[in-house]
């Protein structure tokens, strides 16, 4: 029987505020133990909450970029556990009335994986294993959060991986998150089942808790995959569990059955009064969204003729992107700036993460200036090209690295001089072109172009050459 | 007839008139509580180095010619729920025991800023949970009135201090009738003001939907001040909104024509003398002008058992954090963590907060939610509702504040049930978060005191104090009197 993965992701993503949610404290992160602390983020007797609007503010951001809807009342809940990283022994979260319902993140291959909701809560502290003894770090304690839970639409660890993607562009871009999951700033726990393909019911589900890597959560889910398949295969059950990943082993075990579950007793905090989410505020927020990446993608394949792959290398970083439209404004076509970027630019980006930073010495001012110069017909492609790499080095513009000399191409009579020259200097290509050695004609372009200081066009030249030639 | 007089106007005149200095004043409070602290157990931490670091420096703007803030240099107490900066805050509880908040109450830094006298901090029922301050890990508060009796609870210390006339004033908390029945049983003023009329930062929390700070006071100008000084909006506080009006400037205002109700519930089960005596007061209220309206108020019958499910589920999220990781009492013997926080708790809490936090995370349980905790909500909406149509038609209600007058010493103790049922008069105003005075209308034939209470609008804390005050004026003295013990101006 073949069986297919049925997913839903719960994803927690670190709130980009500059204080907590409930104190005036940094949200900064790392620190000495406990110094981004105050009575209310590590609940001394007789602290009270109070909401940073930001936070709401910024989960109601989050929840309109992935088409939620905002109900005018919401309230924050108190979910009730004992542990020492949870300095008050509750959490407070949201339960039955959270910011943000029903929205969705749509995949490449057009399948909508529907979210059910967004709320907001705090984190908590952390604990730190040293010489056998156990201290506790609460900086971490009171930072906002929004946990995004989807609905388990999700049907292989591919589509995972690019959900949460997604789900991280689509922070970054509205700047709510710096999503870093090497850092904890995202980070999510997976609910997953099997079921034979073609059936509609759910199976029993287990849960693969704090996944903060995507390579480990798609090596996760396809183990845990396997393992419900097999456990299926030979006539057994699978048993609802919370499960933890181990990564050296490349296996999920028990933390705690079903019967062992926690009974939050969630109860609305007294503490915390309603909060209210009038119609205007939510299209204020609308109205200050910028474009995001869908949209973006869609406009470049349509309006500005890239190539779809281009585009989406293009739209996957929000700094590149808006350097290449900072870059290819005003241009002939915006297809010249994406293929610098894509081409020389990211050839010098090692990784994923340094074309997220997207750190150059060039300007998108000054990659403008160059690429007007070739719309101009002031230089070549070669140049431009041989300039762009002299900028990426030095961080100088155009302007300082070509001289008036070098602008405007050479003319027929000059071009005809190089060509003889040409001709002149290198019998042997001659002979091998006459021979039928067509590719010979390059060697003798490239003698023209160095002589010319790559000021000629290159395909004139050729031209010129076979036509003298023969 | 005498009057009863404002005991913080009279301090203050004194103070200004350099007919004693501030030290002076300090230090006979200081040598009263020795004396009579023994017997009356009111204090738990005094704080007399405290007290005389402000007293000086009172005196030396007193000496500067420079004039005095209503409450400046009055010697005064704190429940020992309140937090105070670098002085010891228990909650009369072992598990917090050495715990020295490091910030300051709203309430108390408003107070301190204006160079109230600290005195010391009260004794109360542990974690503000229980009606005779016996649950208190101290012992109980006595009653000044008679030390066999019990000064009420949960903020005894309180009410025993300034009924013993060693404190000027105090601040308690009342979540189900902490302020008022202390208040009652010891022959004194205490106001519940309305749910966010005082800030609860730093009010160590029991139910976090019903505390609210409270002064205790010898008389109802005394009262109407301390209730002007600390009801103001906190932002450190998003269910504070202060006060609405100026509870002083109404006093003397006259109270004809007002319409003040009885709900006949009220008093349902209440002990004869007791009754009697607030149909006296009503007397009273009726030569002053007011209509007596009688009315049916069946809501409150739900009121203990909806006070006990909702404070009991808040206490036990509430006192979750008292784990000995951070701060307080921590077990000295432990295997694990799981282990040391069992024990913890288990040696930390007395028996009472033990059972309300065992009650409280039965009644949020899953499967238990919907019966208990969920149901409790709704009829405490019902219960706001049937207050709301009371005050159409009336504008003041008048209650007994507790069924009987102060029990004796230990009696309390033994049936939780019964102590339970004492607060039937004080819960329901907690529920619908409305401001209520608790003031005396007489004595029993044992000379214990018999207090009712008037209970207002949502803040209309002025128009209880107002009838209040009219009330005392007409009374005098006779009715509000203080054993002749302490300090006496």
């Amino acid at each position: 029987m073949k069986y297919e993965m049925v997913a839903g992701l719960e994803t927690h993503v670190e709130l980009a505020t500059n204080t907590k949610i409930f104190c005036a404290c940094t949200t900064q992160f790392g620190g000495e133990p406990n110094t981004h602390c105050c009575p209310i983020c590590i609940g001394l007797p007789g602290t009270l909450p109070k909401l940073n609007e930001q936070v709401v503010n910024y989960a109601i951001r989050a929840g309109l970029a992935t088409n939620c809807e905002i109900p005018e009342i919401s309230k924050m809940d108190r979910k009730n556990y004992c542990y020492p990283d949870l300095p008050k022994a509750y959490q407070i979260s949201q339960y039955d009335k959270p910011l943000c319902l029903n929205g969705y993140v749509q995949l490449s291959n057009g399948r909508k994986i529907r979210l059910t909701r967004i709320h907001i809560e705090e984190d908590a502290g952390k604990l730190i294993h040293s010489h056998g003894d156990t201290y506790v770090d609460y900086n971490r304690g009171g930072v906002p959060l929004i946990e995004i839970v989807s609905e388990p639409d999700i049907r292989s660890a591919e589509e995972a991986k690019e959900y949460v993607e997604k789900l991280q562009l689509i922070m970054k871009y509205i700047g709510v998150s710096d999503c870093k999951m090497q850092e904890g700033s995202m980070r999510c726990d997976v609910n997953i089942s099997v079921r034979p393909v073609g059936s509609d019911e759910l199976g029993t589900r287990t849960e693969i808790k704090n996944m903060n890597s995507i390579t480990f959560m798609t090596k996760a889910m396809e183990y845990e995959f396997s393992r419900q398949v097999d456990i299926l295969e030979s006539g057994g059950e699978v048993e609802q569990q919370t499960l933890r990943y181990d990564e050296v082993s490349n296996t999920t075990s028990s933390m705690r059955g079903k019967e062992d579950a926690n009974d939050y007793r969630y109860f609305r905090d007294p503490d915390l009064v309603t909060i209210f989410v009038p119609k205007e505020k939510v299209e204020g927020i609308r109205a200050s969204l910028p474009e995001l990446p869908d949209q973006k993608l869609e406009r470049y394949i349509n309006e500005l003729e890239i190539p779809e792959n281009d585009a989406r290398l293009l739209v996957k970083y929000r700094k590149v992107a808006e350097f290449f439209e900072k870059a290819s404004e005003g241009t002939k076509s915006p297809r010249t700036a994406a293929n610098f970027i894509i081409g020389q630019i990211f050839s010098i980006l090692e990784n994923d993460s340094a074309k997220e930073d997207f750190e150059i010495k060039v300007s998108a001012e000054s990659l403008n200036e160059l690429i007007k110069l070739i719309d101009d017909g002031k230089i070549k492609m070669n140049l431009a090209k041989k300039t762009l790499s002299k900028m990426l080095e030095t961080g100088k513009a155009p302007s300082e690295l070509i001289d008036e000399s070098d602008m405007g191409g050479i003319d027929d009579n000059t071009l005809n001089e190089l060509c003889t020259q040409a001709i002149q200097s290198n019998p042997n290509a001659v002979a091998d072109y006459k021979g039928g050695k067509t590719k010979a004609i390059k060697a003798l372009v490239g003698f023209v172009m160095k002589n010319s200081r790559g000021k000629a066009d290159a395909s004139a030249a050729e031209q010129k050459l076979i036509d003298m030639i023969e | 007839m005498n009057k009863n007089e404002g005991k913080i106007s009279r301090i203050s005149r004194s103070l200004m008139n350099k007919e004693y200095s501030c030290t002076e004043i300090t230090n006979k409070y200081l040598s009263e509580i020795e004396k009579l602290n023994p017997q009356l157990n009111a204090y738990v931490n005094v704080t007399a180095e405290e007290a005389l670091n402000t007293a000086k420096k009172v005196d030396e703007k007193i000496a500067k010619g420079e004039k005095l803030l209503p409450l400046e240099g009055i010697p005064m107490t704190l429940k020992d729920n309140i937090s105070t900066k670098g002085i010891e805050t228990t909650c009369c509880s072992k598990i917090l025991e050495g715990y020295k908040p490091i910030y300051n109450a709203t309430v108390w830094d408003a107070l301190s800023r204006c160079n109230a006298v600290l005195l010391g901090k009260t004794n109360m029922d542990e974690f503000a949970m229980g009606s005779s301050c016996e649950t208190s890990c101290f012992g109980g508060a006595k009653n000044p009135h008679n030390t066999n009796h019990v000064a009420g609870g949960s903020s005894g210390g309180v009410a025993s201090a300034v009924g013993g006339n060693i404190a000027a004033y105090g601040l308690g908390s009342d979540t189900g009738g902490s302020i008022r029945q202390p208040a009652s049983f010891c022959g004194i003023v205490g106001l519940k003001p309305t749910y966010g009329a005082v800030s609860r930062y730093g009010l160590i929390a029991y139910a976090s939907s019903l505390d609210q700070i409270g002064p205790i006071t010898t008389s109802v100008e005394d009262a109407a001040i301390v209730f002007d000084a600390i009801s103001d909006y906190d932002s450190m506080d998003s269910t504070s909104q202060g006060r609405r009006q100026n509870a002083t400037d109404s006093l003397k205002n006259p109270i004809k024509g007002m319409k003040i109700g009885i709900a006949r519930e009220y008093l349902d089960g209440i002990r004869d003398d007791v009754k009697s005596a607030v149909l006296d007061a009503a007397k009273v209220y009726e030569q002053l002008g007011a209509e007596i309206v009688y009315f049916d108020l069946p809501a409150l019958k739900f009121a203990l058992p909806v006070y006990y499910i909702i404070a009991c589920a808040e206490a036990s999220s509430n006192l979750g954090r008292y784990d000995g990781i951070r701060y307080g009492y921590k077990t000295p013997k432990y295997n694990d963590v799981n282990d040391m926080i069992c024990k913890t708790r288990s040696e930390g809490f007395g028996r009472e907060v033990q059972r309300r936090i065992l009650l409280g995370t039965y009644v949020l349980s899953a499967g238990y939610y919907d019966a208990y905790y969920k149901k409790a909500q709704n009829l405490r909406g019902a219960i706001v509702k049937a207050f709301k149509n009371a005050f159409e038609q009336c504008d003041l209600m008048l209650a007994p504040t507790v069924p009987m007058t102060a029990f004796e010493c230990g009696k309390a103790v033994s049936d939780p049930i019964e102590t339970y049922l004492t607060d039937i008069c004080t819960v329901p105003v907690n529920i619908a978060g409305l401001p209520a005075v608790s003031l005396p209308c007489g004595f029993n034939s044992k000379g214990m005191p018999i207090g009712m209470q008037l209970i207002g609008n949502s803040f209309c804390e002025h128009m209880v104090l107002n009838a209040a005050y009219q009330y005392e004026q007409s009374v005098g003295a006779d009715i509000f009197k203080t054993p002749d013990v302490g300090v006496s101006l």
